[in-house]
Formats: C-alpha cells, structure tokens, sequence
C-alpha cells in the first residue's frame, strides 16, 4: 500500500509576529518553527495503517525552503520511510489551488491508495489544500475526520460536524483524507528513530518541475488588527496581581459578594 | 453585483448560519439569491428566490452529489460570489465548487472593507486582506462575522434543482454527540483550563480554583483530546457553549473556535504568559503571568477569605 502524507511547517503561534518588508506576509526571521499541529495527526494516521497492513510505504511531502527539512525528518523520526521535498522559497505567498497543484502534479503518476493531510494550517487556516487535492485528481476525499478505520480496501471515517456530532461515512480507495485534531495520539520520535530517520532517504524536486498553475488570488496587505477589547491588563508578582483581581471581581461580578 | 448564498440543511432542519450569509449579503448590498438541498417542509426564512434540491432524493450530505446540485445552480444564477458558512459544511464543499469553476477560493472571511475580502491569519493575530484575480469568487464566511441581520419573514419563491448524480463517498449515518455528566451552562464561575497547565497533574489546580469560587471547571480542546479533561467539559464550537458570570481561561491562547462557546460570559478574565494572545480581545482583564505561579496564590486567597 502506497501512502502520501503532505505536512507544512508553521510557526509557533505564540511567536512575537513582525509584519514582513513587501506587508505581504508575516517576517519569517527569528521565529520557531514547528510541523503543523493538524499534520501530525496525518502523519500519526500514516504510520498506524502502515503498522496495521504491515506492507506499506510511506511518503511525507513537504513545500518550502531549505529549513522544512526539519519538519520532514520530524515525520520520517515518526515512522515515515522517505521524504520529498519540493524546494520552494516562496511557499509564503502561494495560495491554497497553487500548493495543491503542486501536491497533485507529484502524486498524478505514483498511485498513492491514500493521501492524508491536516485539515487545516494553523498559520494560513484555508482548509483547503486536501479536499483541492482530491478533486484535482479526481478522487474521493473526505475532511475534518476524528476516527478511521481500514478494513478490505474501505475506509470507515468519522467526519466531526458541530456541537460534537459527527457524520459517519464510507469510501474505497484510492482517496484523501483530512485530519483533525484528536484523530489519534500522534508519538513522539525515539533517540533511535531520529538517529534512523537520518539515513532516510529525502528526495528533493524543484518547485518548476511541479507548479503548473497560476496563482488565483493573492495577500494584498498583511496587518495588525486594531485591539478591540479595552481589557485591564494586570503584570507583576503573582501576590499583587491576585489581590488586584480579586479587589476587580468584588467590584464587577457578584461572584464573591 | 450578485450572490448565491449556501445554506445549510441537517438531518430536518436548515441551520441557523443563514444569519451569517443574509448579513453578508446585507453588507455588500449585493443581490441575492439562495441555495440548499432541503425540503419543502423545512424552509429557510428567505423572502428571495431559493433554488432548492430536495433531501428526500439526494440524502444527507455527499460531497460530488452536493457538487453537482449547487453547479447546477449557479449555471442559473451566475454569481459573482458563491458564499457558504466556514463550517464543516461549508469548508468542504466550497473547494471541490472553487475547483469546477477555475475560481479563487477565500476562507473564512470576517470582514468587507471598501469591497475587499478580509480573513484572519496565526489564530486572529493578524489579519490579510485578499487581491482576487478570477472573475468571481468562493468564500466562507467565519461564524458570526456578519450575523445579527433580522430575521426574515417572507416565504422564498421556489426554483426546484435536479441532477443526475453518484458519489464514492456513502453517508452511513450521524452520531449524536457524547452525552456528559456535567452541565457547563448551569455554573455561575467557570474556570477553564487550556494546552498552556501543561500537564495533566496541573487540572487539578483548575478545579481547585474552580472550587474555591463555587463553580466548574471546563477545559479547551486539546486538554480533552490529550484525555486530561473529559469531553463534557470542553467548551467551544465542538463542545458546550456557556455564558456564566464569570469565565477564567487559563493558559488558552482564545481560538475562534473556543470563543464563540464563552464569549457572551458576563466578566471574563484571561490567565496568559502571552500578552498578545487573542484572548485578550475579549477578554475583561488580561493577567500576564504563568498561571502555575499565580493560580495556587489565588486559590490561597479566595480560600482564606
Ligand atoms: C473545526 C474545529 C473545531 C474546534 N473546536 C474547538 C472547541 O470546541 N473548543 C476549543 O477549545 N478548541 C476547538 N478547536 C481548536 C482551536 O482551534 C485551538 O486549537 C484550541 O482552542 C487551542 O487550545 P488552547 O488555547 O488550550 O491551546 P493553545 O492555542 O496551544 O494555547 C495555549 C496558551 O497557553 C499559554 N500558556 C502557555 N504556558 C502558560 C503558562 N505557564 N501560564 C499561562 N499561560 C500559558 C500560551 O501563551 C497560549 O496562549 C477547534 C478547531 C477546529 C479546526
């Protein structure tokens, strides 16, 4: 069984951001850098069918400059058997149809059973790379999925719909998935698997060997919203601050009356 | 200029985001008209024209068979802008549509300024405004963003929408969400423990905050996912929604998601080493500091007063 896993390296949300020079994107210096939280539960999803078929191959495809090499070798660390870089410097201002084109133009000829990916990005958020993905190559494709099951060659998902419903679906393969938060329990890597993981093999494809569609829609301007809330903003030692807090909730709640 | 708005139908009955798309529509002055696969029997409130597939033929939702019935319908309509809720609906339909069309697709949208789509970027830090390059567009609207319109009174004028279609994806049925022993939403204090109590020991410096005030503890998604909470604890869109008197969100950075299950509390307060997490938007008072540090501190004095 052939897997495809497309995984996108994003900055730690709780970074300081910086607006870029060209106010396009965010400044991509200085920040730390981690997989897509969605993407590790692809990855984690990858490697459990690999353990449950036994035979199996797994690809972990990632978009971006030289450092999403890292986020790669996180995921072959994971159990992921070669990695697939596309070499691309201006991941930052591709849009969702361009990243898919590109994913769709390397998986059209490899007969891939299954490609999964996360959801959504948590820096760009679209959410809609996978299902782009499916559609440009024509097959099935279900999202936001929080329970699988593979059983003779049929997919049992579990699609979480809101308030905690889900919708449970089937469909044969070859097909994409999308996952989300809570699918699984993705690992963490062993000392032996990352020393392992750097023997993988990481195949690197330039990025006009695969980008063949025009981008549809481009950032016109980054920025920093306005802060709406005009919330009192407490510092210093932990004793003053919960005296200040408590002193606020006496006044404006009925809480501690 | 004109627009098709998507609306949702589920199991009997259409969902209340049409707010979001009327307001959206409302917005941009556009024209409009609406979309659902539905029943006669269930009809959106919408005094426009509705171009209605029937659920009854076509079953609850198949991606390539909804596809096809909103093609169809647009093939009438010629929109400018196709418009669905981002929701799990709305985010997986409208790429498969954006993809049939050659259109640009813009996700979640919270903003139209001057004509100009806006969305939020890194979990509403920032936010873009987005520079379309086809000649129309798909975009889904992030809950909320547009709602408050008036409801409508009048009865839509009925277009039927038929196809002849198949999908590889089967619906089986739904599950009804987990039933819990607790009930958020009777709590007058809730504290709220997030991914930042870093570990599983640290819950239970929550629910001894939540204690010393009398109230509950709930938690945001990943401590249930991590199985540090259990899932009737969990507040958000897939969760509980809640509005106590007073909400403290402990080590919760304030996702979208999370919010709009607390925040119509009457006072909330935010515990966060990060003094530009986005809980600090709605939040009342934003207390920069760790929380494992200042929380038994509060506990101390709630408890010896
Ligand atoms: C379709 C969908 C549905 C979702 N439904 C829900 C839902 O119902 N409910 C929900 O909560 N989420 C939901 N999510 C997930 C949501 O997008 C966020 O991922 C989630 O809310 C983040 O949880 P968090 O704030 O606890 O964690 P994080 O975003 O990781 O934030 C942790 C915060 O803790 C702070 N912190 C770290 N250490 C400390 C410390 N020592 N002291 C104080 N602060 C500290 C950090 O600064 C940060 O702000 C959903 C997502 C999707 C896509």
């Amino acid at each position: 069984m052939k897997i495809l896993v497309c995984i996108k390296q994003v900055p730690d949300m709780e970074s300081k951001f910086k607006v870029a020079a060209d106010s396009r994107w965010y400044d991509t210096a200085d920040l730390a850098w981690r997989m897509n939280e969605y993407d590790e539960f692809a990855v984690e999803q990858a490697v459990l069918v690999k353990e449950q078929v036994g035979d199996a191959d797994i690809t972990v495809l990632s978009i971006g400059p030289d450092k999403v090499k890292e986020t790669i070798k996180k995921a072959l660390a994971m159990g992921c058997d070669r990695g697939v870089h596309i070499a691309d410097d201006e991941v930052s201002s591709r849009e969702p149809f361009q990243i898919a084109g590109m994913i769709a133009e390397y998986a059209r000829d490899k007969n891939f059973d299954l490609i999964l990916t996360g959801m959504q990005s948590q820096d760009r958020g679209s959410g809609q790379v996978g299902i782009l993905v499916a559609e440009l190559l024509d097959l099935p494709g279900v999202s936001t999925v929080v329970a699988f099951s593979l059983a003779d060659g049929r997919l049992e998902l579990r699609r979480e719909l809101e308030g905690g419903v889900k919708a449970r679906v089937a469909t044969g393969l070859p097909a994409v998935v999308t996952c989300q938060l809570g699918l699984n329990n993705p690992r963490y890597p062993t000392l032996p698997n990352i020393m392992k993981a750097k023997k993988k093999e990481l195949i690197t494809v330039g990025v006009a060997d695969v980008l063949k569609v025009e981008a549809r829609q481009q950032t016109a301007k980054l920025y920093f919203p306005e802060k709406k809330g005009g919330g009192l903003i407490l510092e210093g030692e932990p004793a003053e601050v919960a005296d200040r807090l408590i002193t606020i909730l006496k006044e404006k709640t009925a809480v501690l009356a | 200029m004109k627009v098709l708005l998507v609306a949702e139908y589920r199991d009997g009955k259409v969902l209340g985001s049409i707010s979001d798309l009327l307001g959206f529509a409302a917005r941009t002055g556009a024209d409009h008209a609406m979309f659902v696969v539905g029943s006669e029997a269930a009809l959106p409130a919408y005094g426009g024209t509705l171009y209605l597939a029937d659920a009854e033929t076509y079953g609850e939702y198949r991606p390539a068979v909804h596809k096809q019935l909103l093609l169809a319908a647009i093939d009438k309509v010629k929109p400018d802008l196709v418009v669905f809720s981002h929701s799990s609906y709305g985010w997986d339909l409208a790429p498969r549509v954006a993809c049939a069309l050659g259109l640009a697709q813009v996700s979640e949208v919270v903003d139209y300024v001057d004509g100009t789509l806006v969305v939020p970027v890194c979990n509403a830090k920032l936010r873009r405004t987005v520079e379309i390059k086809t000649g129309g567009a798909v975009v889904t609207l992030q809950a909320g963003a547009f709602g408050g319109s008036e409801p409508e009174t009048a009865a839509p004028s009925l277009e039927r929408v038929a196809v002849e279609t198949t999908d590889r994806v089967e619906f089986l049925g739904y599950e009804a969400a987990e039933a819990g022993g607790i009930d958020l939403s009777k709590a007058e204090v809730i504290v709220s423990a997030g991914r930042g109590i870093g570990k599983p020991e640290n819950i239970s410096l929550i629910a001894d905050l939540a204690k010393a005030f009398g109230g509950e503890y709930g938690a945001s998604r990943p401590v249930v996912d991590a199985e540090w909470a259990e899932h009737a604890r969990q507040v958000g869109t897939t969760g509980q929604s809640v509005a106590p008197k007073l909400y403290i969100a402990c080590g919760i950075s304030g996702a979208i998601q999370h919010l709009a299950g607390m925040k119509k509390s009457d006072f909330i307060v935010a515990i966060n080493t990060d003094r530009d997490a986005p809980i600090g938007d709605v939040a009342d008072v934003l207390a920069v500091a760790d929380l494992t540090k200042l929380v038994p501190v509060l506990i101390e004095k709630l408890t010896a007063s």
